[in-house]
């Protein structure tokens, strides 16, 4: 088998007396995507903050792309190849769609310290940037500030700005969190095609989406991952339909 | 509406006119303020950098003002005097050459800025703002006790400093070095603003959650951001004590920074000729009003107060479209 590109080993993280995360490892292989599911509160948020480097786990272990990131910061890890999007759509609101492609692209391929050259008026940039513009369905909308997206296309814009990072690893923290049934099925579409890119992490509470996407799904359950396999394995796991689906095995 | 870029050239083009018609026409007290604009212009485009595009509230950039003038005054009075600022372990002599002291005071300013800024940067929002008010209280009262350089009484030194080719106590021709660096001043605002710098500072102010996940660190980029400013408002420190051929502590007061704050908020937070805008307001309104009224400060906060709260973009705002997104 090929090696893993994502790797957590025996991670722990606790705040006071709950064990947020508790003794979790999982694997992430080349082409796959790896969905993460539980109910509210299993200690998914947390568990993708451990991998994206922004709260630090208490014990355990991370490699990513062949080495070792437990202690790198979040800069860091997205320099290697790590793309992230949030729950909450975050981008730079005062900013264009089109700016903060470009801020993606100047992030993981140059670097904050140019000093003197019109970042908008590079073409090598503003091209590629315009490309995953049109490849995340946000055409037409390049000039309109971040603000003034619906939530839907900030979705977009989140995704794009994460192709602009040409990553190794997509982080996708319920990239379907508030999307209509329609937006969800089209974002569906878009998502199934990236795992040639990179494999996926996907943390999602839109079960159609991620029994449409998963190749893999892992349950977490007051952060310990009760179940890990494929759709069908999951779908037949007593254990899981009592703890998460919801019904009487 | 008016687009920007006629506007600042406006501004600018008025900003050179008048002083030249003035001075023509036998009027030096008229370029003088003329001076006084261009050089807080300047010292506040040093602080547009990180307050406008970093967001980074510094209430101590007083700190770097009186930097840069104490360099210009100490090196200036050891070069009248003939004392050499030390004989060990090397051999220092004072100079009276403007492009010798420049360089060292915008050294100076920038050195002052990497030890404040990192130091004061790892706090953000009020405390980043009593931090660097902090550092410039300390700069103030050192400058106080410090007799050697006149303590609280300040330090006089006569003449201004050389430029070759110009005669400098001649007002348009110091004018004219003033606006000059001005304008480079203004076109380093501008150029970084839409470099790749620019953008992250920029982001950092926006979201620097968000530029962190993307690969860049906003401590670093605000730390360039906050040296950069620095030796700007250090340079303009510089020609404010070659003006007054005096430097004070008055330079390093609170007064000064929570006045260059004024500046830019009144003429556009962000905005490149925000700065020089603001600054013409505020010294013609204090020309005018002050002759009119002793309380004209009263008048002036409730235009900044109607500023604040009827025009956040301040005058430029008011006047021209933002376009920084085209």
């Amino acid at each position: 088998m090929t090696e893993p590109i994502l790797t957590t080993r025996s991670l722990r993280k606790s705040f006071g007396a709950l064990a947020a995360t508790d003794d979790v490892s999982l694997d992430l292989r080349p082409g796959e995507i790896h969905a993460l599911i539980g109910p509210n509160g299993a200690g998914k948020s947390t568990l993708i903050k451990q991998i994206a480097g922004e709260i630090a786990p208490d014990s355990g272990t991370i490699h990513f792309a062949g080495q070792d990131i437990t202690t790198k910061h979040a800069a860091a890890r997205a320099r290697l190849g790590m793309a992230r999007t949030y729950q909450i759509s975050s981008v730079a609101p005062d900013f264009t769609v089109l700016q903060n492609v470009v801020l993606s692209l100047v992030a993981r391929h140059h670097g904050a310290f140019g000093l003197f050259r019109n970042v908008l008026k590079d073409r090598r940039l503003t091209d590629a940037a315009r490309e995953h513009i049109a490849r995340a369905g946000l055409s037409g909308r390049e000039r309109q500030r971040a603000t003034d997206l619906s939530h839907g296309e900030r979705r977009r814009l989140e995704i794009a700005m994460a192709l602009a990072q040409s990553p190794k690893l997509f982080l996708l923290d319920e990239p379907m969190a508030g999307l209509g049934t329609e937006g969800a099925s089209e974002l569906t579409g878009l998502l199934d095609g990236l795992r040639q890119q990179a494999p996926i992490l996907l943390v999602e509470h839109d079960m159609d989406a991620v029994f449409a996407l998963a190749d893999r799904i892992s349950v977490l359950v007051y952060g310990r991952v009760i179940a890990t396999g494929t759709v069908a394995e999951i779908r037949a796991n007593a254990e899981v339909r009592t703890a998460y689906l919801g019904e009487d095995a | 509406m008016i687009p920007e870029r006629w506007l600042n050239l406006g501004v600018l083009t008025l900003l050179a006119a008048v002083p030249l018609v003035a001075s023509l026409a036998g009027q030096p007290f008229t370029v003088t303020l003329a001076t006084k604009i261009a050089i807080f212009a300047l010292a506040a485009t040093g602080l547009n950098i990180a307050l406008g595009l970093g967001g980074l509230v510094s209430f101590g950039h007083a700190a770097f003002f009186g930097v840069g003038g104490y360099a210009c005054g100490i090196l200036a009075s050891h070069a009248r005097n003939y004392e050499p600022l030390s004989t060990w372990p090397w051999d220092i002599e004072g100079t009276t050459q403007m492009l010798t002291i420049w360089p060292i005071a915008v050294l100076l300013g920038g050195l002052a800025a990497l030890v404040i800024g990192a130091l004061s940067l790892r706090t953000s929002g009020i405390f980043f703002i009593m931090i660097t008010l902090a550092f410039a209280q300390m700069l103030y009262y050192f400058a106080i006790s410090w007799p050697t350089y006149g303590g609280e009484d300040g330090l006089p030194f006569y003449l201004r400093g050389d430029f070759p080719g110009l005669n400098t106590m001649d007002p348009i021709q110091f004018f004219g070095i003033c606006f000059a660096l001005l304008l480079a001043a203004l076109f380093t605002f501008h150029r970084l603003h839409r470099a790749r710098f620019g953008l992250s500072l920029e982001a950092a102010r926006q979201n620097p959650e968000r530029l962190r996940s993307l690969g860049i660190r906003p401590f670093h980029v605000r730390l360039l951001a906050f040296v950069i400013s620095g030796m700007i408002t250090a340079l303009a420190g510089a020609l404010y004590a070659d003006l007054n051929r005096f430097v004070s502590p008055a330079m390093l007061s609170w007064h000064l920074s929570g006045e260059l704050i004024v500046l830019i908020v009144l003429g556009g937070v962000g905005r490149l000729c925000g700065p020089v805008v603001g600054a013409a307001a505020y010294f013609l309104l204090e020309h005018w009003a002050g002759a009119a009224s002793e309380y004209w400060q009263f008048w002036f906060g409730l235009l900044l107060l109607g500023v604040v709260l009827f025009a956040r973009g301040g005058i430029v705002g008011a006047l021209a479209k933002d376009h920084t997104h085209d």
